[in-house]
């Protein structure tokens, strides 16, 4: 029986804990969501929200602490052996932050973007395999001049194109773009982000994007998540994000973005003005993450971890201002 | 009189395969109590026009053929090591961008904050009280709401967060400067919500202290709230000055007119266009106007001079050949 | 087409030779080092047509001119039996030379595949291995190990060989433990692992050959030192033997007839400061060249 499947990627109270030597770090702790095949994900959150743990755990570089990754509803991360099957690895693509460390230094960008077609014979001999190269380097508007260059002789935003030419040589379904552009110049951006929007229609594929830049996700994303600490503080589709969001932390993100016309102030949230340090992660507070700078805060908030609520079709907030049991507690 | 004016100052790198010709006669001036900002992106000189006003850039391979530099009337590329050390003590101060790389790890915040103080406040015969010293380092830390100075100024830098180091370091640069405050993307490596709270402290103690500052950046959103004037940078020359919610809104020159429409808006519009090529290479950069070949109003003349700067109303100045 | 790319690659490889030399040739003190180098190698290749008395290396007893002093006939003197000490030191570059090369050539690749593996795969138990059995290695005193494994196996040049290399692997194994694992959590080495590629291209591909730079500067300022052990060993009479010409022997005799006969100490000696000061200058020089063209 076919399974027709919508969903190509499923997180399921995913935990990812790291042991070092000031304490247990609970970089991502109890994370679920869901992505249908063509949506673009954006992951937002500040250091130590975990959003790159998550990234990495889904890639298999870490090995999940508890919980479950699922694509295309199979269980792909083979816990037993720590191996993930190259038949996934086929499907699933990453690009990194930094351009400059994403490419290794000794070798032309021909041996680089060859590598993926030696390792998943997708070629037949050296001359299909060049002309592949040529092609994947067409597909993101570099010329032939760059097959014999090095890495150091390249800018940020060329070497950002080669890494997203390289995921794209394996022919991959899911690509996962952590912070590709937050090193580059916005007017490099643009053309990077209008790149990858191209690339998503024509080859129909699926983005988890995970930034720190509201103003950017609201132009990419159809689906929008805020981590605090290792949890998802909110999560909704783009429009219902930006136009309601409750969740304490996201009014605080949002009324941080610095903008630069009227009309986009005027959409920012008015009277929370960002406040307090974000804590260590060795350190997390006790109930909710948040509560030692929310404005907001009950009493409930120190005591227990809040449950996540659906307040809207899709819109989801992990916040006690939102549990029916707690509305009537005074603070 | 401004109290910094820079006159066409040109800075070349000497290197292996050439001369990197970084600045390309740079002019700009800064009056007492003006919040100027430079906008610009990687690469296009920024960092090396404030490092040649303090003189730290490394000289040789860094080689500066023509232009000055008039702090208070003299000219810092001529003044004696004496007068430069005097000037870097009491008169000018920079934020680095990273205040993790601006803070020494092996010493604690107290020592660090204690020597710059100490020499910011000698008096004629080079004496001070330790007592004394120490009040301002407490005062210091609390005017930058730092929590519980004591105890920080016992830390170690790996011991506190990215906002509270950049913190520290303004203090440094405040308790020294009297005249001139140096920002080089100061918030760039701090998170969204921490980049906030210290632009707005920026902001406050500027206002308290009435210092002049020079804040470099290449997000635009940090200079609208904290600058009234505005500088664009392209490959080494000015190509518009203007006050800062004018030129936000209505960007004259191509550059800053592509870089504007790149920054992705909260509205929703879409993602700019960003703008075709590349930065020059300083090796060989164009002649004439750098900007002419990422240009779609590139005329015949834009190949051949340099443009000025065109006056288009009394602070608003355009470096475009459309302008003429 | 294809022709094209060759030609590209070729432009590009002689850009960087050129980049390379123009770094290096910077510091004259490292050309100077470069220059000595050849003039030994040279030498040592050459040693029966360049020297004065090639039978001074083996046979050439002659008593009659035994115990010379520096003169226009033998400038550096002859020893007690009439060898010309010049010659005997042109033939001795050989055996330091040989020593050099086969040391490093069974050190290096035993060290650098250590300490691959080990770096890699850091807080395993491969690692604590590896790592416990390098620090055995390194704990044990280059000379004293020589001198056991001579005890055991019968004293040259072979033998000092592999003794010296029994405690000199781990040197490298280190530089290349320490370059691993700050690589190893670097983008490209983890894009590689999620592109699928397997551990024998990401250890040899993808890690080794960012650490070849300071492989090779390390190596080069490590043949001077090597030699200078293989000489220790030669002067306590653990390594070249009778009557192959030493420069450690030749300083072992010769400090016997200090201080009067002087010259059979102070040319050996002093050739062997020159062989080592040659290779240090050389191996700064070869650092400053790659450390300044990593720079861009």
């Amino acid at each position: 029986m076919i399974k027709l499947q919508k969903k190509i990627l499923t997180v399921k109270n995913l935990k990812k804990y790291f042991t070092t030597q000031q304490g247990v770090v609970k970089a991502v702790d109890g994370v679920s969501f869901s992505m249908n095949i063509g949506d673009i994900l954006g992951l937002v959150g500040e250091s130590g929200s975990g959003k790159s743990t998550i990234a990495y755990t889904i890639m298999g570089i870490y090995t999940p602490t508890e919980g479950e990754i699922l694509y295309k509803g199979d269980s792909y991360l083979n816990k037993g052996k720590r191996k993930i099957s190259l038949k996934f690895k086929k499907e699933m693509q990453i690009v990194f932050q930094d351009p400059g460390s994403s490419l290794n230094p000794s070798q032309t960008i021909k041996e680089i973007l060859e590598l993926p077609l030696k390792v998943h014979n997708i070629t037949k001999n050296k001359r299909e395999r060049l002309k592949k190269v040529k092609e994947i380097l067409e597909m993101v508007q570099l010329s032939q001049d760059y097959l014999y260059k090095y890495p150091n002789m390249i800018g940020g935003g060329e070497k950002q194109m080669i890494s997203i030419a390289r995921a794209l040589a394996v022919n991959p379904s899911f690509i996962l773009l952590d912070e590709p552009t937050s090193a580059l110049d916005v007017s490099i951006q643009s053309k990077i982000i209008r790149m990858l929007m191209n690339l998503k229609k024509k080859l129909n594929l699926s983005y988890l994007f995970i930034t720190h830049d509201l103003s950017l996700m609201r132009n990419v994303a159809n689906y929008v998540a805020i981590m605090y600490l290792g949890k998802i503080c909110e999560i909704a589709a783009t429009e219902e994000f930006y136009n309601h969001s409750f969740h304490p932390y996201t009014q605080m993100l949002l009324s941080s973005i610095p903008v630069l016309s009227e009309e986009e102030e005027r959409l920012k949230p008015k009277k929370i003005i960002s406040q307090g340090e974000i804590p260590s992660p060795v350190n997390i507070p006790t109930g909710c993450g948040f509560h030692t700078r929310c404005s907001k805060k009950m009493d409930i908030c120190e005591q227990e971890v809040p449950e996540m609520i659906e307040v809207g079709k899709g819109h989801f907030v992990c916040c006690h201002l939102f549990n029916q049991k707690f509305i009537n507690i005074k603070t | 009189m401004p109290l910094l004016e820079v006159k066409n100052l040109h800075v070349y790198f000497k290197v292996f395969e050439g001369k990197l010709k970084v600045l390309n006669g740079v002019d700009f001036y800064v009056k007492t109590g003006e919040r100027v900002g430079f906008m610009g992106e990687m690469g296009c000189g920024k960092t090396t026009l404030m490092k040649s006003i303090l003189k730290i850039l490394p000289m040789p391979p860094a080689v500066i053929p023509e232009g000055e530099i008039l702090f208070k009337g003299k000219d810092v590329l001529k003044i004696d090591k004496s007068q430069l050390l005097k000037l870097r003590e009491k008169e000018i101060s920079m934020i680095f961008q990273d205040p993790t790389a601006a803070l020494n790890p092996v010493f604690t915040v107290g020592t660090q904050l204690y020597d710059v103080i100490k020499y910011a406040n000698l008096d004629k015969n080079r004496k001070i009280k330790k007592e004394y010293i120490k009040n301002l380092l407490v005062k210091a830390l609390e005017n930058v709401y730092l929590p519980d100075p004591e105890r920080i100024i016992q830390n170690y830098p790996f011991q506190l967060s990215g906002g509270m180091r950049q913190r520290i370091c303004i203090a440094m640069s405040l308790a020294s400067s009297n005249s001139l405050l140096l920002a080089d993307e100061p918030d760039t490596s701090l998170d969204a919500t921490i980049k906030d709270q210290i632009l707005r402290l920026i902001d406050e103690l500027i206002e308290k202290v009435g210092n002049t500052i020079i804040l470099v950046s290449h997000a635009l959103g940090t200079l609208k709230n904290i600058t009234n004037r505005v500088y664009v940078m392209y490959a080494g020359s000015i190509v518009e000055v203007g006050p800062t919610k004018e030129l936000f809104n209505k960007p004259l020159h191509p550059y800053s007119q592509g870089l504007i429409r790149s920054v992705p808006k909260l509205t929703g519009y879409g993602i700019g266009e960003g703008i075709e090529g590349n930065i020059p290479n300083y090796l060989s950069p164009p002649v004439g106007c750098r900007f002419h070949p990422r240009c779609k109003h590139v005329m015949s003349i834009c190949k051949e001079r340099k443009p000025p700067l065109f006056k288009i109303n009394i602070d608003h100045k355009v470096a475009c050949f459309l302008y003429q | 087409m294809v022709n094209n790319e060759r030609e590209n690659i070729k432009k590009k490889k002689l850009e960087d030779v050129r980049r390379l030399w123009y770094n290096f040739s910077r510091n004259p003190l490292s050309v100077f080092g470069l220059i000595m180098i050849l003039l030994i190698v040279i030498i040592a290749i050459f040693a029966p047509l360049i020297s004065p008395y090639p039978e001074s290396a083996r046979k050439g007893v002659n008593f009659s001119e035994a115990s010379l002093a520096p003169s226009w006939k033998y400038w550096c003197g002859t020893d007690v039996i009439g060898r010309d000490i010049l010659s005997r030191i042109f033939f001795g570059f050989r055996s330091s030379l040989i020593l050099g090369l086969i040391i490093m050539s069974i050190s290096l690749p035993i060290g650098v595949v250590v300490g691959l593996i080990a770096g890699y795969y850091r807080h395993t138990w491969v690692d604590t291995v590896l790592t416990r059995t390098t620090d055995i290695f390194m704990a044990l005193p280059p000379l004293i190990m020589a001198m056991a494994v001579c005890s055991v196996l019968a004293p040259g040049i072979i033998s000092a060989t592999f003794a010296i290399s029994l405690a000199w692997w781990t040197i490298y194994c280190r530089l290349t433990y320490s370059i691993t694992t700050s690589l190893k959590n670097e983008f490209f080495v983890l894009s590689a692992e999620v592109i699928g590629a397997s551990k024998l291209h990401i250890l040899f591909k993808e890690i080794l050959p960012n650490c070849l730079g300071p492989l090779l500067t390390k190596a080069t300022l490590d043949m001077g030192w090597v030699i200078l052990l293989g000489s220790s060993l030669s002067f306590i009479g653990l390594g070249a033997q009778p009557p192959t010409p030493d420069l450690g022997s030749m300083v072992a005799e010769g400090s016997k007839y200090l201080p009067d006969q002087w010259w059979m100490f102070v040319f050996p000696a002093l050739f062997i400061m020159i062989i080592v000061l040659s290779f240090n200058l050389l191996g700064d020089g070869i650092r400053d060249a790659l450390g300044s063209s990593e720079k861009g």
